[in-house]
C-alpha cells in the first residue's frame, strides 16, 4: 500500500521497478525544502526504500538534525525496524549532534570535526564486502546544521561534500542530502546553497503550492533527474503512515 | 558556432601572442556549461589525435569531476584512450585537493584502497589545491611530458574554475591563468564557470581574461517567487533541456564578433541549432490542457471577419449599430461592409456575425457616456 501511494515519487527517482542493484548508485541526490514545506519526509521514504527487504542495501545516516530515537520512531510508523536494521549492520548512524569543530585551522585535524567525519564513513565502507559498496546510501540531515557544527564555515562543508562526492566515485555509492531553501533566501548570492544544486544529480525541491495552503495538498515536488534528462512535478500529503504523491487535481 | 570555437582552439596560438582562452559560463537557471566543455574538449582532442590542430596534446586539470568521467567521455566518442596515452593526460585535483586522505593515512584511521590508483597511467593525484604556483608547475610538467620541450604545444582544459576560486583568491587565479596564457608551450586553454557562485566582479575578471566567453541562458526567464504554478513549471521543464548559447569572440584585429545559437540537451549529448524565430518558442509554452487553446485558419478567417459593435469602427465613417430595436432584416441592410471588402472573396466562407438583442425597449442606444456617471458618492 506504501508503494502505490509513493509511487509518483519512486518513479521520478527510477525507484520503481528494481531496487537491487540500488538504482541511485552513483549519483547525489539533493533534497531542498522550506520551513512551510518539510522535505524529511522524502529522506525518511528514501531511507525506507533503501532498507527494504528487497534489497541489500546498507545506510550511512549522518544525523546532525535528530537523535536516533526520532528517525526509529517515524521509520516504525512507515513499517521499518531501524534498531534490527542497526543490529544486522544495514543501518549505520553517526550520532552528529554534539559535533562542534574546534575554530580556526585546528578543525583542519584528523582528529576532530569534518575530516575525522569523512575517514569514519570511508572506513565503514571500505570495511564491507566489495559487492556491496554500490548498494551504500549515505544520508546527510542536514547540511545547514552541518554548516552550523563547522562554526559557519561553508568552505569546511563544501570540501567535506567534495569528498563524500569522491565516495560516489570511488565506490558507487550514493549521497542523499537534506538542505533549506529559506535559510540562504536573505542572502544576496547563496554561494553554499547554489553550489549544492550543481552538484546534485537529481535535485528534488519540497515547496508550497503557488495558491497557499490547503488541506488536501501539503505542498508540491519537483523532481529533476538530470541523469534521466526529466524533470516532474507533483503535489504531496503527508499522512500519519505514508505519504501520497499525485498530479494537480486528482487527489 | 561552438564549430567556431573549435576551429579557434584548433588553431592555437600565434608566436608571440598570448594563447587563445575559452570560458564557457552558465548559471542554475541552464547548467549546461559542463555538457559544453565535454563537447568542446572531445572535439578539440579529436583533432589532437587526427593531428589536425597546433596542439600536439591536451591536459585536463579536473577539479570537479574524476578523471574517470573524462576517459569514459572519449571512449564513448570512439577514442581509443590505451592508445593515445601520449596525447592527454589528466591532473586529478578530483581524488583528494586537499591530501585529507594522506593526513588520514598518517594518523592510521585509513586504508586507501588500491582500486585509487586504476588510471594511473593517465592520471595524477595533486592534493595542493590552495597553492596556484605549485598546482602551474605541475601542468607544465605534465605537458612537457606529453609534448617534449622546444616549441611543441599543447592545450589545457580546466574543470572547474569554481573550485579554484574556492581555495585561492582571485588574484592568484587570474595570475595563473594569465601565465598559463603567456606560456610559449601553451596552444589554447579553456575552463569552465558558473556565474551565480561569485560576485559579478570576479566573473568580469576572468572575462577579461578570455579571448573568447560562451555563456548559455535559460531560453525563457522565469519570474522570481513564482515558483509552483503550471505555466511556471513548463517554463522549468523546457528550461531543463533547451537554453540560448552566445558566444563573444575578440579577434585580433580588435573586432568583436557576437553570435546566438539554441542548445539542445539530449541523453546521447548536445546539439547546437540556430535559433528559431520569436513565434516558434512561444508555441511551445501554451500549457498542456485538455481544451483547444490555438485557432485553426478557418476560425481565424472568421474571426476577423466579425464586425465589432463599436460606434467608431476607426476608419472615419459613422456607423449605425444594430441596438435590438429594429428587424434583423433592416439591421443587415444597414451593416457596413467597409470592413468586410478587403477580404479576398475566395476565402469568404462565412462573415462572422455578433447577434444582440436588447433587453427591452425602454434602454437606450449605447452612447459613450459612462453609466456611472450619475451615481452619487
Amino acid at each position: 500500500m506504501n508503494q502505490r501511494s509513493s509511487n509518483l515519487l519512486d518513479e521520478a527517482l527510477g525507484l520503481d521497478e528494481v531496487i537491487e542493484p540500488w538504482p541511485l548508485r552513483g549519483q547525489v541526490v539533493a533534497i531542498e525544502d522550506q520551513v512551510e514545506t518539510s522535505g524529511s519526509f522524502v529522506l525518511h521514504h528514501l531511507l525506507k526504500r533503501s532498507l527494504s527487504p528487497n534489497s541489500s542495501n546498507v545506510t550511512i545516516f549522518i544525523a546532525f538534525s535528530q537523535p536516533f530515537s526520532h528517525y526509529d520512531r517515524i521509520l516504525r510508523k512507515l513499517g521499518c525496524n531501524l534498531v534490527s536494521q542497526r543490529d544486522n549492520s544495514r543501518f549505520f548512524f553517526f550520532d552528529m549532534l554534539k559535533l562542534q569543530c574546534p575554530d580556526g585551522d585546528e578543525g583542519i585535524t584528523p582528529e576532530g570535526g569534518l575530516i575525522a567525519l569523512y575517514g569514519k564513513i570511508h572506513k565503514t565502507i571500505s570495511a564491507l564486502p566489495e559487492i556491496s559498496w554500490k548498494n551504500v546510501s549515505i544520508i546527510i540531515d542536514d547540511l545547514s546544521l552541518m554548516e552550523v557544527a563547522a562554526n559557519g564555515s561553508s568552505d569546511y562543508v563544501l570540501d567535506f561534500l567534495h569528498y563524500c562526492r569522491t565516495l560516489t566515485s570511488e565506490f558507487d555509492c550514493s549521497l542523499i542530502t537534506l538542505n533549506h531553501e529559506d535559510i540562504y533566501s536573505s542572502e544576496d548570492r547563496p554561494t553554499f546553497f547554489i553550489q549544492m544544486e550543481y552538484l546534485a544529480d537529481i535535485l528534488i525541491k519540497a515547496e508550497p503550492l503557488a495558491t497557499g495552503l490547503a488541506t488536501d495538498v501539503h505542498g508540491q515536488l519537483t523532481v529533476s533527474n538530470k541523469g534521466r534528462n526529466k524533470v516532474s512535478n507533483f503535489h504531496f500529503k503527508v499522512k500519519e503512515n505514508v505519504v501520497e504523491c499525485f498530479y494537480p487535481g486528482r487527489s | 558556432m561552438a564549430e567556431s570555437i573549435c576551429r579557434a582552439l584548433r588553431d592555437g596560438a600565434l608566436e608571440g601572442e598570448l594563447a587563445p582562452a575559452l570560458t564557457i559560463k552558465d548559471s542554475v537557471a541552464s547548467p549546461f556549461a559542463l555538457q559544453v566543455f565535454s563537447h568542446v574538449l572531445s572535439q578539440l582532442f579529436s583533432s589532437i589525435l587526427a593531428g589536425k590542430s597546433q596542439s600536439r596534446g591536451l591536459v585536463v586539470v579536473s577539479f570537479s569531476r574524476s578523471p574517470s568521467f573524462y576517459l569514459d567521455l572519449l571512449k564513448n566518442k570512439g577514442t581509443d584512450i590505451a592508445s593515445s596515452n601520449n596525447q592527454i593526460q589528466i591532473l586529478d585535483c578530483y581524488s583528494d585537493p586537499l591530501g585529507w586522505k594522506d593526513q588520514l593515512a598518517g594518523s592510521r584511521n585509513f586504508t586507501a584502497l588500491s582500486n585509487e590508483v586504476l588510471v594511473s597511467s593517465t592520471a595524477i593525484v595533486f592534493r595542493e589545491v590552495k597553492h596556484m604556483d605549485k598546482l602551474y608547475n605541475s601542468i607544465i610538467e605534465l605537458g612537457k611530458g606529453l609534448v617534449g620541450g622546444g616549441k611543441i604545444r599543447f592545450s589545457i582544459a580546466i574543470d572547474s574554475v569554481d573550485e579554484m576560486l574556492r581555495h585561492a583568491p582571485v588574484s592568484s587565479v587570474a595570475r595563473f591563468l594569465s601565465n598559463l596564457r603567456s606560456h610559449d608551450q601553451i596552444s589554447s586553454i579553456f575552463w569552465l564557470l558558473h556565474s551565480d557562485l561569485h560576485e559579478a566582479r570576479v566573473t568580469a575578471v576572468l572575462e577579461y581574461l578570455s579571448s573568447i566567453v560562451a555563456s548559455l541562458e535559460p531560453s525563457h526567464q522565469l519570474a522570481n517567487g513564482q515558483r509552483g504554478d503550471l505555466e511556471n513549471f513548463s517554463l522549468i521543464k523546457h528550461n531543463s533541456k533547451k537554453g540560448k548559447f552566445h558566444v563573444r569572440f575578440k579577434k585580433r584585429n580588435g573586432r568583436v564578433r557576437v553570435m546566438s545559437e539554441e542548445v539542445h540537451i539530449e541523453l546521447s549529448g548536445i546539439n547546437f541549432t540556430s535559433l528559431p524565430s520569436e513565434g516558434a518558442i512561444n508555441q511551445g509554452l501554451v500549457p498542456k490542457v485538455q481544451f483547444s487553446l490555438q485557432l485553426s485558419e478557418k476560425e481565424r478567417i472568421d474571426k476577423a471577419n466579425v464586425v465589432l459593435p463599436f460606434e467608431h469602427q476607426g476608419n472615419g465613417k459613422p456607423i449605425q449599430i444594430y441596438d435590438g430595436r429594429r428587424s434583423l432584416v433592416d439591421g443587415k441592410h444597414e451593416r457596413p461592409f467597409a470592413a468586410v471588402e478587403n477580404v479576398q472573396t475566395n476565402e469568404n466562407c462565412g462573415s462572422g456575425e455578433i447577434i444582440y438583442y436588447r433587453d427591452s425597449d425602454d434602454e437606450m442606444p449605447d452612447s459613450d457616456e459612462d453609466p456611472d456617471d450619475d451615481l452619487d458618492i
